[in-house]
């Protein structure tokens, strides 16, 4: 692993990963908050035509002029979204696929174009279809450290601004808030990010990129200044994790093993998570459920002995089972463990009995206090 | 004469696109219509991590097998996205851009390390070439049929057999999902049968328009219908026509340009949205800005 971090190209990889991560953690935890994790999706897709256009522009992989392209056609397909469902009744779905699928067409066409006709080598146009990290260049690196400077530039200017538009655009543009401006800069910012990641994991795994470190970020904290943070630490841990991972092991693409990093660190979350992990409500559920088993018996072993004006009366466990339908001996037994139950003697040809012990008689008691308590609503 | 029509790449070609545009169409107006697009793009991106495990475990390139496992991939897709949402911890719209990018790395992986020689690579799954249909052909009934148009036969006539048999249950499903289900119409199976039909269309499609161009065809000729009528039955025909349209106008296009045909014939639907969207007289902007006059004036 070590020995890895000293060759060159590594090296250069790393950096972009690490620009590259930082970026779209910053800029996907807006979009995400603002439900729209897809636009990065369409975004990717609608900066294939620019790149083309800027390829034909520049005549060579000239990267200033491939992103320019791939920023402005992204940024028109973004209007072309918000235009055709805002004035029609087209659905933001409806309209994000339709931008998306039309433009990559118009991409996909231009591609064969620049294979037919133009003279130069379009040499490294794919990848910035699929991606490759490899072909990143230091000199790309500059320009990703540009971009990523200016967005955290802008969005600590714009912080609180960006915060009101984020969750409450009505209330900003109540109070006097540029709500579309701030929304369009916002859409442009994010494909920005994308456009610079396109050429690092590709058009999908950009899609990712985007919304899985704000994702994974959100289930640990509430504060949109921590989750944006921890979604930059996230995107930089997926980039850098997934870069070593790939150079480490022969014919294993960047990008690929970078997005499955951040998906698993999605997963992890999601499961983990204090207080929001799945896995932590599955496991109050299961105990709840458990406990519920638990104290309905007592009730009714305690219902059943007051009606025979036997505290000690013996209930015939088969009994219980019909009752509620269900195999009663694992409540009983952990009831037993409690020491809110006995075994009780019975006749031979009958089954087991249980008895309530006077400790299990309490709790009844209790449990039916409580239960007058939240009918009565306190 | 029958051996010279399924010989000519011409015809073969228009025929292709023909029919993927309808079978399309036929889907995508539902998925439009209950607001799931977004799931054909996700479909047909991780498609190919079902097309790369098929292959790794019986080394079928095509046919049934493929489509089966392509139909299994884009269910679970669907069935993954619907798992992640319903955590309630992510919004619908992350929990896809969640699971797709995740299916269709593992498959880019996967290829990577097992199938390097295998002919589909990612490239052909997510571009494919129409132009070349008329050259890869099987032989039926007598005939040496491209095997595109006969996959693609079959595709558009189960879906067009699903939507006739299926009609009053997708039509309710996909305005009044919750009196679908109380009337026991089972709207979540039409749900999961339409998007296995769309993973199955878009393996079948992926060899001539391939899977990204695939997706325009499913959404953007219904959005175009949408904007043009009200009734369900006029949108389904109003969204094969646009589609088929598409195609009619993009090859003459394409080989003028000496562009890729399945790209282009992609574009002119984005054409015909562009030219809904302006003119429609109900829905349109025109229609709008006119109705809005009316309003005022009168």
């Amino acid at each position: 692993m070590l020995e890895l971090l000293g060759n060159h190209t590594v090296q250069t990889v790393t950096l972009g990963a690490v620009l590259l991560g930082m970026v779209s953690g910053l800029l996907g935890s807006f979009a995400v908050l603002r439900q729209q994790s897809l636009l990065g999706d369409t975004l990717a897709h609608a900066a294939l035509p620019g790149v083309c256009i800027g390829f034909l522009i520049a005549g060579t992989r000239h990267l200033g002029w491939i992103m320019a392209g791939a920023l402005v056609t992204a940024v028109i397909a973004a209007l072309f979204v918000q235009v055709v469902t805002r004035y029609s009744r087209i659905k933001m779905d409806a309209g994000l696929g339709a931008a998306l699928s039309v433009s990559f067409a118009v991409g996909v066409v231009l591609l064969t174009y620049i294979q037919g006709h133009a003279s130069a080598s379009q040499g490294g146009l794919d990848s910035f279809l699929f991606g490759q990290a490899a072909a990143t260049r230091p000199s790309d690196l500059w320009f990703m450290g540009g971009v990523t400077l200016a967005a955290m530039a802008l969005v600590a200017l714009m912080w609180k601004q960006l915060k009101l538009v984020t969750f409450d655009p009505l209330f900003a543009g109540s109070i006097g808030l540029r709500v579309g401006v701030l929304e369009t800069l916002l859409t442009a910012m994010i494909a920005l990010a994308v456009v610079v990641g396109l050429q690092m994991v590709g058009v999908v795994l950009m899609t990712a990129m985007v919304i899985a470190p704000p994702v994974a970020a959100r289930q640990w904290v509430s504060r949109l200044e921590h989750m944006v943070f921890l979604a930059m630490f996230m995107g930089v841990v997926s980039g850098v994790v997934g870069v070593l991972l790939s150079a480490g092991v022969p014919n294993l693409a960047t990008g690929p093993v970078v997005v499955l990093v951040a998906s698993a660190l999605v997963t992890l979350s999601l499961l983990l998570a204090p207080g929001r992990g799945v896995l932590w409500s599955w496991l109050k559920l299961w105990r709840e459920q458990r406990s519920i088993g638990q104290r309905q018996m007592l009730v009714t072993l305690h219902k059943l002995a007051e009606h025979h004006e036997d505290p000690y009366y013996p209930v015939e466990r088969s009994m219980l089972d019909s009752f509620y339908g269900v195999a009663t001996g694992h409540i009983l037994r952990r009831l037993q463990a409690r020491g809110f139950v006995v075994p009780a003697s019975h006749m031979r040809q009958e089954g087991p009995h249980w008895a309530l012990t006077d400790a299990g008689h309490n709790e009844a008691r209790q449990e039916l206090e409580r239960m007058d308590w939240n009918q009565a609503g306190v | 004469m029958m051996q010279a029509f399924l010989g000519d790449p011409m015809a073969m070609i228009l025929l292709t696109g023909a029919l993927v545009a309808t079978s399309g169409a036929l889907l995508g107006t539902f998925l439009v219509l209950q607001r799931q697009s977004m799931l054909s793009d996700a479909i047909s991106h991780s498609i190919v991590f079902g097309i790369v495990v098929v292959w790794l475990l019986t080394h079928a390139q095509s046919g049934p097998l493929q489509i089966a496992g392509a139909a299994l991939t884009g269910v679970l897709t669907v069935f993954l996205t619907e798992m992640v949402a319903r955590t309630r911890r992510v919004k619908r719209d992350a929990a896809i851009g969640l699971v797709f990018p995740a299916l269709f790395a593992a498959g880019v992986l996967l290829l990577n390390l097992y199938a390097r020689d295998i002919h589909i690579d990612s490239h052909t799954v997510l571009l494919g070439e129409i132009g070349f249909v008329w050259l890869d052909t099987m032989p039926l009934a007598g005939f040496e049929v491209p095997q595109a148009v006969v996959w693609m036969s079959v595709a558009t006539l189960v879906n067009l057999g699903f939507v006739l048999a299926c009609y009053k249950e997708l039509k309710l499903a996909s305005f009044d999902w919750q009196l679908a289900a109380a009337l026991g119409l089972a709207p979540t199976l039409m749900f999961y049968l339409l998007l296995g039909l769309t993973s199955v269309t878009a393996v079948a499609a992926f060899d001539a328009v391939g899977a990204v161009l695939f997706i325009a065809f499913v959404i953007v000729p219904p959005a175009t219908a949408y904007l043009l009528t009200d009734r369900l039955s006029l949108m389904l025909l109003l969204a094969v026509l646009v589609g088929v349209a598409s195609t009619l106008c993009g090859y003459p296009l394409a080989v003028r340009l000496d562009v890729s045909i399945g790209g282009t014939m992609a574009s002119m639907t984005g054409v015909f949205l562009l030219l809904a969207f302006l003119l429609s007289p109900r829905y349109g902007v025109l229609g709008h800005w006119r109705n809005r006059r009316v309003k005022y004036s009168g």
